[in-house]
């Protein structure tokens, strides 16, 4: 007898694998880790421009009149500020403050949202938004098998939009527009998860490859590569973002994850509302805070962090920086109140190696300019 | 330089070229090609005794990290500084810049486990996934 594993392909699984992807099973996915090499492929974002699959983010369709009073509710951030045309980087809460899901929520037109969610919980996202929306004169529909999704990142990216998709270069951060896209109805956001300038292509997967062809094509001058999912780690964790079901999860609230900012407890009453505004002004028992290598050496999830010899805790993520040429990570401590600069240590293959509490982001790409 | 058809190589990838009681260990081109960008490596230290088929070094990818197994039995007799500076030494040059370390070897017997060339890449060819 043999087990069935159900790997899911994106619509431009081939294409990868062309481009030389080396296929991995990421979480129910088959999408490349690599192309011709990480560090190469995380220099491109940085330097000029990289190509990503991002077919397996989910697509969740909330529209009719009480569509912003269910994202206004279930949602940390102020719906408010996506106004049409743009979207809010925000985290759906569960009751205890926990992350449902951190998640980009776009206003397309009045009553007419469009919630780009991870991959791996989309169903659940769905599910909980359905469940808040009951009596409510609101519909929300699940539509990511019916879309893929490209990423397009590097500061030189504006540039080749500019032929393409000239709307799209005029977008402010976060700004959407939508767009006919060889015959086909997409949307181009100002987004992404490097800390680059660049942009994000919601697409029917019968246009995709086209897509991805064309800004293959145009990218040409400018040096582009197609990115796996290594320098998508790499990239992120340098900016500081987080990543859902590593960093946080339904167990760790907003403020734990040191995102704060996320946070508006002034719009009114929302999910775990009363929870966060305990927990703010109670203090945190633990914080999510970021650390890096004084020697060399590479942290990874799971390395445990000591300050004067007592464990604070552990590293959600860590990797080796390419930007910084240092290991980087971020883990929850049991000392909220750690300033940057302090002496930590991080035990990796159990030898303590030094470090120190960091800012983060660790690294400000052109996204954050 | 060794040529890679002239060396011996173990199952965990590791090549070995024995010049009378010394012998100098490195990494296969195959197995820098599926580490992927290394950027960290961590030799044993200098003297330690090694002992046939235990880890004795690390080498890291901006992904994963690797242990580097002791081929034969021995005290170390060298250590590739110039490798752990610039560990995508091992990419760019894994049969000649980037030699990791020497063995003074304890029995040299040990060398007849090892395989050949032809061996080498009929065992890569059989674990390919």
């Amino acid at each position: 007898m043999t087990t069935a594993t159900l790997v899911r392909k994106t619509a431009l699984n081939e294409t990868m694998r062309k481009a030389g992807g080396k296929m991995v099973d990421f979480h129910g996915w088959e999408l490349p880790i690599q192309f011709e090499g990480i560090l190469k492929e995380h220099a491109a974002v940085r330097n000029s421009a990289g190509i990503f699959d991002v077919s397996h983010m989910g697509q969740i369709f909330v529209t009719g009149p009480d569509s912003f009073k269910l994202l206004q509710k279930t949602n940390a951030n102020d719906l408010r500020k996506a106004t049409v045309g743009k979207g809010v980087y925000s985290h759906l809460l569960n009751e205890k403050g926990g992350l449902v899901d951190d998640i980009i929520a776009f206003c397309l037109a009045l009553n007419r949202y469009l919630v780009i969610v991870n991959a791996t919980t989309s169903t659940k996202d769905f599910n909980w938004l359905s469940g808040k929306a009951s009596g409510a004169n609101v519909k929300v529909e699940n539509r990511s098998d019916d879309y893929s999704m490209v990423a397009v990142q590097g500061p030189s990216v504006p540039k080749m939009m500019e032929v393409f998709a000239p709307e799209a270069v005029k977008l402010p951060r976060f700004g959407i527009v939508e767009k006919k896209l060889f015959g086909a109805d997409c949307f181009i956001s100002r987004t992404g998860y490097t800390g680059e300038d660049g942009f994000e292509i919601t697409a029917p997967h019968a246009v995709i490859t086209e897509i991805w062809n064309k800004m293959m094509e145009l990218g040409k001058p400018y040096g582009i590569v197609p990115c796996g999912l290594g320098a998508r780690d790499t990239l992120r964790l340098e900016s500081g973002y987080l990543l859902y079901g590593q960093d946080v999860d339904d167990e760790h609230t907003t403020y734990e994850a040191n995102y704060g900012w996320v946070v508006c407890l002034e719009k009114g009453d929302f999910t775990a509302r009363d929870i966060l505004l305990k927990q703010k002004a109670g203090g945190l028992k633990r914080r999510l805070t970021g650390i890096v290598l004084s020697a060399a050496g590479v942290p990874r999830p799971g390395c445990k962090v000591f300050k004067d010899g007592k464990e604070l805790g552990e590293l959600a993520s860590a990797t080796y920086s390419p930007t910084l040429k240092k290991g980087i990570g971020v883990g929850y401590m049991s000392n909220p109140n750690l300033k940057p600069g302090e002496a930590l240590e991080v035990e990796i293959h159990g030898k303590r190696v030094p470090a120190q509490v960091s800012k983060v982001p660790f690294h400000k790409g052109t996204a954050f300019k | 330089m060794p040529k890679q058809e002239e060396v011996k190589y173990t199952k965990t990838h590791e090549w070995i070229s024995v010049q009378g009681e010394e012998a100098t260990v490195g990494l296969s081109e195959h197995a820098q090609h599926e580490m992927g960008d290394i950027v960290f490596v961590e030799l044993p230290k200098p003297a330690r005794n090694v002992e046939k088929e235990k880890p004795c070094a690390v080498v890291e990818s901006v992904k994963s990290a690797f242990d580097i197994y002791a081929p034969v039995s021995g005290q170390i007799s060298a250590l590739n500084d110039e490798v752990t500076k610039d560990p995508a030494l091992i990419n760019q040059s894994p049969m000649d810049k980037a030699w990791l370390f020497k063995i003074k070897l304890s029995d040299a017997a040990q060398i007849k486990d090892l395989m050949d060339w032809n061996a080498y890449q009929e065992f890569v060819k059989q674990n390919a996934h």
